[in-house]
């Protein structure tokens, strides 16, 4: 954005404009711009309104706690994450609790429990971008294929989305790790691709929605080339959906991390630490330390749950209809 | 493609006389699956010289958008037909390469379109939507394209135009905008400019500035003007010669002053009495023309206007009335009526029908 904005003022919004009667341009130069009118654009007014929401004061709060932690772990943890130090500590009927060394205590296989759950945040955090990333990169070029185009092309590449969209995602993405094999990478491409329908489907509606408005007909008038008015006419104004998708898909790629690896679908090296595969070795142990899962539950259902207020706060103040 | 290359840039772009834009015979046809084609302009011809205003007047759904968009090359090729000719400087536009014709729009010819709100792109700066045009169709460099924006901005009036380059359309006023659509369309100094109902989305004390400044740039740089209306006020303030539609054929055609002073077809002579008047008594009621634009007849049986007009007998339901000259009016001033309101038949109304 330009840095010319003032701070929005708080005048009423509307406020009627002194326009000087007609005269030589000299005296038209005195025409004033209503003065709360500036600084409005989407974005800002997005940023103004997020602001305000607790909900989404809340999501950014958790979220942000869980990109620190992720980056920051080695930092954060006590101990190197490739653990089972204390594998000796644990018997086949009980795990130590918390004690001074380790403040949740151990997991299963004698690991420093709050060490891996700092290094899953990372785990979750770097599957779940990279997967969305994917997704919405192949997705958003797919819907952006179909909607700038139309025609046979639009068919062909929907016909490819819906068929894909019929096929149930977890399904789809075990699929696809089966076939590559169990690996943090299998996970990334396996949820990325079953979230590609979302994002073709999203970004195609918002582009033929845009085709039909006037400015890209004047563009159309003033001869510009058809992937300008493409590229920065339409593309820009249909992507604010398509934002806010991807926010609430990472709530979903974190799950899904933690659902595949959960199934054994993810990073065979049985070190690695991931929420999803301590709630697996947490299970034959449920009824003595319960708690072996759930703090890795938590882990998932707090972090997914953070991500899904802000992608709802974003989208609330985003969409121009919804002011509160 | 001469006048591609070669950009005239002095005034006087007059080709001895003749018309720079020439539209003969135009028809555009409506294509659904499934359904009747639907005929939207029907053999409409018309014609603009360089530095003249030639007004495009009919009420909504006679054609006179679907016309300019034809002009333009805009309307949907999978959905309309397009027939007859329409000759820029003696260029046929009409079955052009799309890439020659995206080529002279915007340089050659260009539009101003109703509503600035919405045809200025929301998300991209005032700026860039003049640059693009400049950088699309000439050499400059970003620099040089800039500098040319912010002098096109000051020439349509918008103050401080260097800082404004970088608002966004919804940070100016109404005028405003519609003067930064102006100064888009004017960025290549275009030989011909199309404005469709310019000032209909501005207020009152707007739409005189903006008209002033649009008879201005016509004055200085001897553009063509195709002006389309439904406000007689602004035909009789801009325009030079006047072409009335209804239901997509021109039902007549005369200079402005002719038009104004000596009505000849029934619409027309209707449109002009139902305009309110200063100098009409207190109280008089307006005098609307009866009935509304969808009571019409097909060309191709009657005179579509038929169903509305006081004076339709029996000779209005004649297939083959013609756009022709009538006795006691100029020689270009052409009707399409079997029973026009000549000046010794009825009483004219008086020019300058003031909005």
């Amino acid at each position: 954005m330009s840095g010319v904005h003032l701070p929005p003022a708080g005048g009423p919004p509307g406020a009627p404009e002194a326009d000087p009667p007609a005269g030589t341009p000299a005296e038209l130069a005195l025409e004033p711009v209503a003065e709360d009118e500036r600084g409005t654009s989407l974005w800002r007014g997005a940023w103004r309104r997020l602001r305000r929401d607790p909900a989404a004061i809340v999501g950014a709060v958790i979220v942000l706690a869980f990109v620190l932690v992720a980056v920051l772990a080695p930092l954060v943890a006590p101990y190197a994450p490739a653990g089972a130090q204390w594998a000796n500590q644990v018997t086949p009927s009980s795990v130590p609790g918390p004690s001074d060394e380790h403040r949740l205590g151990l997991d299963s296989f004698g690991s420093d429990l709050f060490t891996q759950l700092v290094y899953g945040a990372r785990q979750s955090l770097l599957i779940g971008v990279v997967s969305t990333v994917i997704g919405l990169g192949v997705g958003a070029a797919l819907g952006l294929l179909a909607g700038a185009f139309g025609g046979w092309v639009d068919v062909a590449v929907m016909r490819v989305v819906d068929i894909m969209l019929s096929i149930p995602s977890l399904l789809l993405a075990v699929s696809i790790a089966a076939v590559v094999g169990p690996s943090a990478t299998a996970l990334m491409i396996a949820i990325g691709a079953a979230q590609v329908p979302i994002f073709a489907r999203l970004l195609r509606g918002s582009m033929l929605g845009q085709r039909g408005s006037d400015y890209v007909l004047a563009a159309s008038s003033l001869g510009l080339r058809r992937r300008r008015v493409v590229m920065s006419h339409m593309l820009p104004n249909s992507l604010s959906p398509v934002i806010v998708q991807g926010t609430l898909t990472l709530a979903t790629a974190i799950i899904e991390v933690a659902a595949l690896s959960y199934l054994g679908l993810g990073d065979p090296n049985p070190t690695v630490a991931e929420w999803g595969r301590m709630l697996v070795r947490a299970q034959d142990r449920l009824a003595t330390d319960p708690h072996l899962a759930i703090l890795p539950g938590a882990c998932i259902a707090v972090t997914a749950l953070g991500f899904t207020l802000f992608g709802e706060a974003l989208r609330e103040s985003l969409d121009p209809t919804f002011r509160r | 493609m001469t006048q591609t290359t070669a950009r005239p840039t002095s005034p006087d772009r007059t080709e001895g006389g003749a018309a720079l834009l020439e539209v003969r015979d135009l028809g555009v046809e409506f294509v659904r699956r499934g359904a009747e084609p639907v005929r939207a302009v029907d053999g409409v011809s018309l014609s603009v010289r360089a530095g003249e205003v030639r007004g495009l007047v009919g009420e909504s759904g006679s054609g006179k958008s679907v016309t300019s968009l034809a002009v333009m090359g805009l309307l949907p090729h999978r959905s309309s037909r397009t027939t007859g000719s329409v000759r820029l400087a003696g260029t046929e536009l009409l079955g052009m390469a799309p890439r020659r014709l995206a080529a002279l729009r915007g340089d050659q010819m260009a539009m101003v379109f109703q509503d600035p709100m919405s045809s200025l792109n929301p998300v991209v700066p005032i700026g860039t939507q003049v640059t693009e045009v400049l950088r699309t169709h000439t050499d400059v460099d970003r620099a040089g394209a800039r500098d040319e924006a912010e002098d096109l901005l000051r020439r349509v009036g918008i103050p401080d135009p260097r800082r404004r380059l970088r608002d966004y359309p919804h940070q100016l006023s109404g005028g405003m905008r519609q003067r930064a659509l102006i100064a888009i369309a004017l960025a290549c100094k275009p030989r011909l400019l199309i404005a469709d109902e310019p000032t209909t989305a501005l207020d009152v004390t707007i739409q005189a500035q903006v008209l002033e400044l649009l008879r201005q740039l016509v004055a200085e740089t001897g553009t063509a003007m195709l002006l389309i209306t439904h406000d007689l006020g602004v035909v009789a303030g801009l325009c030079d010669d006047v072409t009335v539609m209804y239901s997509g054929r021109v039902v007549e055609t005369a200079t402005r002053r002719e038009l104004f002073s000596r009505p000849a077809h029934r619409y027309t002579e209707g449109l002009l009495a139902s305009v309110p008047r200063l100098d009409s008594a207190r109280g008089e009621p307006l005098r609307p023309i009866p009935g509304t634009p969808r009571d019409v007849l097909p060309w191709s049986r009657a005179c579509a206007f038929a169903p509305r007009c006081p004076h339709a007998d029996r000779d209005c339901a004649d297939p083959s009335l013609a756009l022709r000259a009538h006795e006691g009016l100029a020689a270009e001033h052409l009707a399409r009526c079997a029973h026009p309101a000549l000046p010794e038949g009825s009483e004219p109304v008086a020019a300058g029908a003031g909005a």
